[in-house]
């Protein structure tokens, strides 16, 4: 069974560490990292940009798009997609696709700022 | 108390400072008295938080403890007798009162914040006190780290911020919750205010660009703030993309040695390529809204140049429109002369000329415009105006600084024009480098 787990924190307070906080941190989490790698069980790993860089398209018919993330606690988290996208709208228009396939919910569109494809081997 | 403790909880108090101080003004109505109960507030974090582990909440401990010793202060003064240590009690504070705090102030987060905010940058204070204000009391920086950002003496600072806090409280501040134009307005000061704190940081020299950095950094970070408690305003959203966009580049903006580099030669591995990444996802964001502002377009120049992997890619037919659209806008001989430096690079040196030769009474002791005039003259091969236009600028520079980064450009242009012939800048591709 493959785990995914979803890192949360305060942004406040994320967004108010130092470079070197930040480098701090990073660094460590690579080092766990790296060893699952080396056992071949890390997938794909994303850091995302802030909140404040998030769109939400509401799946409603027409869909409605937010700006801002999620944020309805009555609504859990399923999935998720990483998608290449040239930009903004065309990333919207693929999650208006996904949302005809699929009504209901929510999607929340977040820009990726760290990407490593892992290397998996199940 | 590690020191992993202690940066976690200096963290802690930053990140929750605009929230605590601004629920504790409205509670207390009075800057000095919010502050001070905030500042106790922290002290009893930094003794009990090692101890018994972080709150869930911080901001909501801050605003409950803040509120419970000042509240203590009063009673104190008032009856003359030690109340028992409660430090205990304090630290019992569970999750119960943390969710009663947040009940009481979560309805208030932003107008909170924004109130902070703009009793900081309150319009009948100068800029200089704004931004020191907003440093000392949204922002928590010490006097002295303000001081030294501003290269003044901790006692000038502390008596600008002493100046700024009783004008404030004279001019009283505003506790009603604003009506939809009141908190655009306020917004609009609000964000005025950040671009000023992030200016004062990016205006640095190469020798204090180590120290004013910080200031970049926190208009970021209240920018960011900003940006959350306003999802939907493409302007705040303009201005984090600007403020990111522009602060991507400050490890590539000066040498070792202190020395300005100028974009056409920075080093673009340099640059900050996750800053880049946010501000370009915050530009592309705000023009979905199709409200364009001044914020905006300039977010939208700064990201052609971050676009851009070397100084050819650099799209500057498009900078010329964007600056044509901020001159709409925002009409100022700056912002024509800013186009003028697109204008050169698509249309030529002479059109450049020709665009700001009717600025010359205005910016006349504007060092830039010389400095700018002179480049063009140079590339035209009228050298000898140049060297006059050169004199100028070097005449009317603030600072050694600015007076070495024109001779740095005098230099290079003798250097680069060289091999030219006497026309050898006048068409589009011959470049400054």
């Amino acid at each position: 069974m493959l785990y995914a787990i979803l890192c949360y924190h305060d942004e406040d307070f994320v967004g108010s560490w130092s470079k070197d906080q930040d480098e701090a941190v990073m660094k460590k989490l690579a080092m766990v990292q790296d060893k699952l790698t080396q056992q071949g069980r890390l997938g794909p790993v994303a850091r995302l940009l802030p909140t404040t860089a998030a769109a939400t398209l509401r799946k409603e018919d027409p869909p409605l798009v937010l700006d801002g993330p999620y944020a309805e606690t009555k609504e859990q988290l399923l999935g998720f997609y990483i998608v290449d996208c040239k930009n903004l709208d065309e990333a919207l228009d693929v999650a208006r696709d996904l949302g005809a396939a699929n009504p209901g919910g929510a999607y929340e569109v977040r820009p990726v700022g760290v990407f490593r494809p892992g290397g998996i081997s199940t | 108390m590690s020191e992993a403790d202690t940066a976690w909880i200096e963290t802690a108090l930053t990140s929750a400072r605009p929230q605590a101080v601004g629920a504790l003004l409205r509670y207390f109505r009075d800057l000095d008295t919010a502050e001070e109960a905030f500042q106790n507030a922290c002290l009893r974090a930094l003794k009990t938080w090692p101890q018994n582990g972080p709150p869930r909440d911080p901001a909501a401990w801050l605003i409950m403890v803040g509120r419970n010793v000042a509240i203590d202060e009063v009673r104190r003064a008032r009856k003359q007798q030690p109340l028992p240590e409660d430090d205990q009690a304090i630290s019992d504070l569970d999750d119960a009162e943390g969710a009663l705090a947040e009940r009481l102030d979560g309805s208030h987060y932003r107008d909170d914040i924004l109130r902070l905010m703009f009793i900081c940058c309150h319009p009948q204070l100068p800029a200089t006190q704004q931004i020191a204000l907003a440093l000392r009391i949204v922002s928590g920086l010490t006097v002295k780290q303000i001081a030294r950002a501003f290269l003044v003496s901790e006692a000038a600072m502390e008596q600008r911020i002493t100046r700024a806090k009783a004008k404030v409280a004279e001019a009283g501040a505003p506790f009603e919750t604003p009506g939809a134009v009141e908190r655009s307005e306020r917004l609009a000061g609000v964000a005025a205010m950040i671009y000023l704190i992030f200016n004062e940081g990016y205006s640095a020299s190469g020798d204090t660009a180590e120290i004013r950095k910080p200031l970049c950094e926190e208009a970021i970070r209240l920018a960011r703030l900003l940006l959350r408690l306003f999802q939907s305003e493409p302007e705040i959203m303009g201005l984090a993309a600007l403020l990111l966009l522009q602060h991507a580049r400050s490890a590539a903006r000066f040498a070792a040695d202190g020395a300005v580099i100028l974009l056409d030669d920075q080093d673009r591995t340099l640059w900050n390529s996750n800053m880049i990444a946010e501000g370009l996802a915050l530009i592309d964001k705000a023009m979905r809204h199709r409200r364009s502002g001044p914020y905006q377009v300039q977010a939208a120049v700064a990201a052609l140049h971050a676009r851009a992997s070397t100084p050819e890619e650099t799209d500057w037919t498009q900078i010329d429109l964007l600056y044509g659209a901020l001159e709409v806008m925002q009409p100022s001989p700056v912002v024509t002369l800013n186009r003028a430096v697109a204008v050169s690079k698509v249309r030529g040196p002479q059109a450049a000329l020709e665009l700001i030769e009717p600025l010359a009474p205005k910016l006349a002791n504007y060092f830039h415009f010389h400095g700018v005039r002179g480049a063009f003259l140079m590339q035209l091969g009228r050298n000898d105006e140049a060297r006059i236009a050169f004199d100028h600028a070097i005449a009317l520079a603030n600072t050694s600084a600015e007076a070495a980064h024109i001779r740095m450009h005098i230099d290079r242009l003798i250097r680069d024009s060289q091999p030219k012939g006497a026309n050898g800048g006048a068409r589009q591709g011959a470049k400054a480098k």
